[in-house]
């Protein structure tokens, strides 16, 4: 039986619409033979947490230039381990000074991508570490 | 013909020359790299030479002309920057409105000559700081403002009969622009006297930038009432900044900046027209424009130049404007944030300054000169001051702003000029054949076009293609830390309390008669101006207003388009 695709979704929590990172992703994620789904920009973290289930996705990945990211991707991970979905794995880009890494990744970011990580070296992460859920 | 056929003919004998030279030398050393990868920042190929045989189609009269004079490729200014340098005018607002007042008043102490206004994201999407939306965003990306109070401390001080003022606010124009008028009335001042800018386009909005609140119709609607305003009682503001800007930090080419920005400018030019029953010369003066400075030094003074006469042609032939004010376009520029990197920050100063030199070649009337760490964070005082004295150095000591428009003649700056100029009308054109913007923005048009070309930049520098230093070239494993800019989570919870007591000492039933007498406003189709002036003047918040315009015209949400 052929392996299933993985799944990921791409999505803008808050208020923030700087998309071009997210827009790229999504493209780059369809070109490495994902099957995608793309929020669009101002969603909550409730929005997201409740897609992700009902899309049953394996990866979110959360993109924020805004500097809200301390709350925002915290947020969504914590609504899906409450909705029993700890293992959608939560990755987050955007404008993320050094000094937050820890922070998110002690609230269940399992990876962090800044300006400058090649689509390359993300489709890399991907498929070392996000398998696809049962 | 620009060129007497004798010297087209000995150029094109030369050239044949210099051609095989070319070849001869190629052959034996070849280019550093292959001929499809010398091309500018967005991709369009460039030639090893230009000759005046690539300006052989000109006319002189009609293409190039003079300063002050159709079709303002030399600019609008018939003095050019002797008269007046451009403004010097850095966009900043962070936390909340005292905060950013201090900074206003250090940038003007240190000699800036425009204001600027950044606000933060609750703001700019019409959102109240209390509103669970605006959770963990207040006055992270600019200024908090919620009421005409917040506004009263944002520009105290600050002379509003004298210094003008531009602010980056597009779904609650109207309210903001309202307390701006409230605040001039407050202070004594008569609407006729104030100046400055509200950015007011919401269709690089559901292009680009993505802050978004109604559909494409009614916030057209809401854009003509604001033209329509300021045209009776605020002749000296500029009710629309219609803006490149973002559609170029979104990804797209500097052809698609153009033209999308240009198409933009034509359909609110035509829905005034429509809608209002204005004449074309009454308001078309007032329209400005905002471009992105890139880092492709030509391509960028091209761009400039070409839209300008783009813009001319338009208004005179498409619109048939009169008034000679009506065909030049005035615009403010920014460098381009997308161009800097966050290693090797220093480096940003380098590629800033050289944006700017090419906004002020290209004509520019206004510029804004981002800061190193903008890539990081909130700018630093300092970082804002080397970015100001950036504008000031070229101004005053490199002798640019000596003579009007230096590159004209120059059989590359011309060529590609009118390249750009040709490939932005056939984009145009095909928008015209799709019903306008707002039809080619429902088929997600402008939007997908970006996308192509922001994926595509991406996979050049991926490939290394395209360089950005620090980047994909010359990284260098060594941080160099830079002071960081960080706004604490204090200003939330204080700016919530300050709206908090603007509620309670408020006269409630008041501002609930303002907000209904907006919403009749709005279904009736009446201009809404009189009506938010009204709200704000009691108190009514962003949010309050942007409500109203949500529950008559609906709310739009980004397709996520990619």
């Amino acid at each position: 039986m052929a392996k299933r695709k993985l799944r990921v979704m791409v999505a803008k929590p808050g208020l923030d619409g700087h998309d071009r990172g997210a827009r790229v992703l999504a493209r780059c994620f369809r070109d490495a033979g994902y099957e995608v789904i793309y929020t669009g920009c101002h969603q909550t973290p409730e929005q997201i947490a409740a897609a992700a289930i009902q899309e049953d996705v394996d990866m979110v990945g959360l993109s924020c230039l805004s500097g809200a990211h301390r709350y925002l991707f915290p947020a969504v991970k914590k609504l899906l381990v409450e909705k029993g979905a700890d293992d959608i794995v939560v990755v987050g880009g955007g404008i993320i000074p050094d000094q937050d890494f820890q922070y998110l990744y002690d609230n269940g970011i399992k990876e962090i991508f800044t300006p400058g990580a090649t689509l390359e070296s993300i489709v890399k992460w991907v498929n070392e570490n996000v398998k696809p859920r049962n | 013909m620009y060129f007497a056929k004798e010297l087209l003919e000995q150029s094109s004998t030369l050239r044949k020359k210099w051609e095989d030279e070319v070849r001869k030398v190629i052959a034996k050393n070849p280019d550093q790299k292959p001929e499809r990868l010398w091309t500018t920042v967005s991709d369009l190929p460039i030639k090893r030479l230009y000759t005046p045989e690539d300006m052989q189609d000109m006319d002189f009269a009609n293409d190039i002309g003079y300063p002050g004079q159709f079709p303002f490729l030399r600019g609008n200014q018939v003095t050019g920057y002797r008269g007046k340098y451009w403004t010097f005018r850095m966009f900043s607002g962070m936390g909340d409105a005292r905060t950013t007042n201090q900074r206003w008043h250090l940038l003007l102490k240190e000699g800036q000559t425009g204001l600027s206004t950044a606000f933060d994201f609750p703001t700019l999407m019409g959102y109240d700081t209390d509103s669970p939306k605006a959770r963990g965003e207040c006055g992270k990306c600019g200024v908090a403002i919620d009421t005409l109070e917040d506004f009263l401390v944002l520009v105290d001080g600050i002379p509003l009969d004298k210094v003008t003022t531009s602010m980056t606010i597009n779904p609650p124009a109207t309210a903001l622009w309202a307390m701006y008028c409230a605040a001039a009335e407050l202070k004594g001042i008569p609407l006729d006297k104030i100046g400055g800018t509200i950015q007011n386009d919401m269709l690089k909005e559901f292009i680009a930038q993505k802050t978004l609140m109604c559909p494409p119709e009614p916030s057209v609607k809401l854009i003509s009432d604001t033209v329509e305003f300021g045209t009776k009682y605020v002749p000296r503001w500029n009710t629309i900044s219609i803006s490149g800007y973002h559609i170029r930090e979104a990804g797209s080419t500097a052809v698609q900046e153009l033209a999308f920005t240009l198409r933009d400018g034509m359909e609110y030019v035509e829905d005034v027209m429509k809608r209002k029953g204005l004449d074309v010369d009454d308001f078309a003066p007032r329209l400005s424009f905002f471009f992105n400075s890139h880092i492709d030094f030509f391509e960028e003074i091209a761009k400039m130049r070409a839209a300008r006469r783009i813009w001319a042609k338009a208004m005179r032939d498409r619109y048939k404007a009169k008034d000679p004010r009506s065909w030049w376009m005035r615009f403010h520029t920014q460098t381009a944030g997308c161009s800097l990197t966050a290693q090797q920050p220093y480096n940003n100063v380098v590629r800033t300054a050289t944006e700017a030199l090419a906004a002020v070649l290209g004509g520019t009337q206004s510029l804004h000169t981002n800061s190193l760490d903008e890539v990081l964070c909130l700018p630093s005082d300092h970082a804002v001051q080397i970015a100001l004295r950036t504008q000031q150095i070229l101004a005053e000591e490199t002798g640019v702003a000596n003579t009007i428009d230096p590159l004209a003649g120059s059989y590359f700056i011309e060529a590609l000029t009118n390249e750009m100029e040709q490939q932005a009308w056939d984009y145009i054109h095909k928008i015209d054949e799709m019903g306008g913007m707002v039809a080619a923005i429902e088929k997600g048009f402008p939007q997908l076009e970006i996308s192509d070309a922001a994926y595509k930049f991406q996979q050049q520098i991926d490939a290394g293609e395209k360089i950005m230093i620090g980047i994909n070239k010359y990284v260098s494993e060594k941080v160099e830390p830079i002071p960081f800019v960080e706004i604490d989570d204090r200003v939330e919870i204080e700016q919530i309390e300050r709206l908090n007591a603007v509620r309670r000492k408020r006269d409630n039933k008041a501002v609930k008669k303002c907000l209904d007498d907006l919403k009749n406003a709005c279904k009736k189709g009446e201009n809404v101006m009189p009506y938010c002036i009204e709200a704000v003047k009691n108190l009514a918040s962003v949010q309050e207003i942007c409500d109203v315009y949500r529950e008559v015209y609906g709310e739009y949400r980004d397709p996520g388009l990619y």
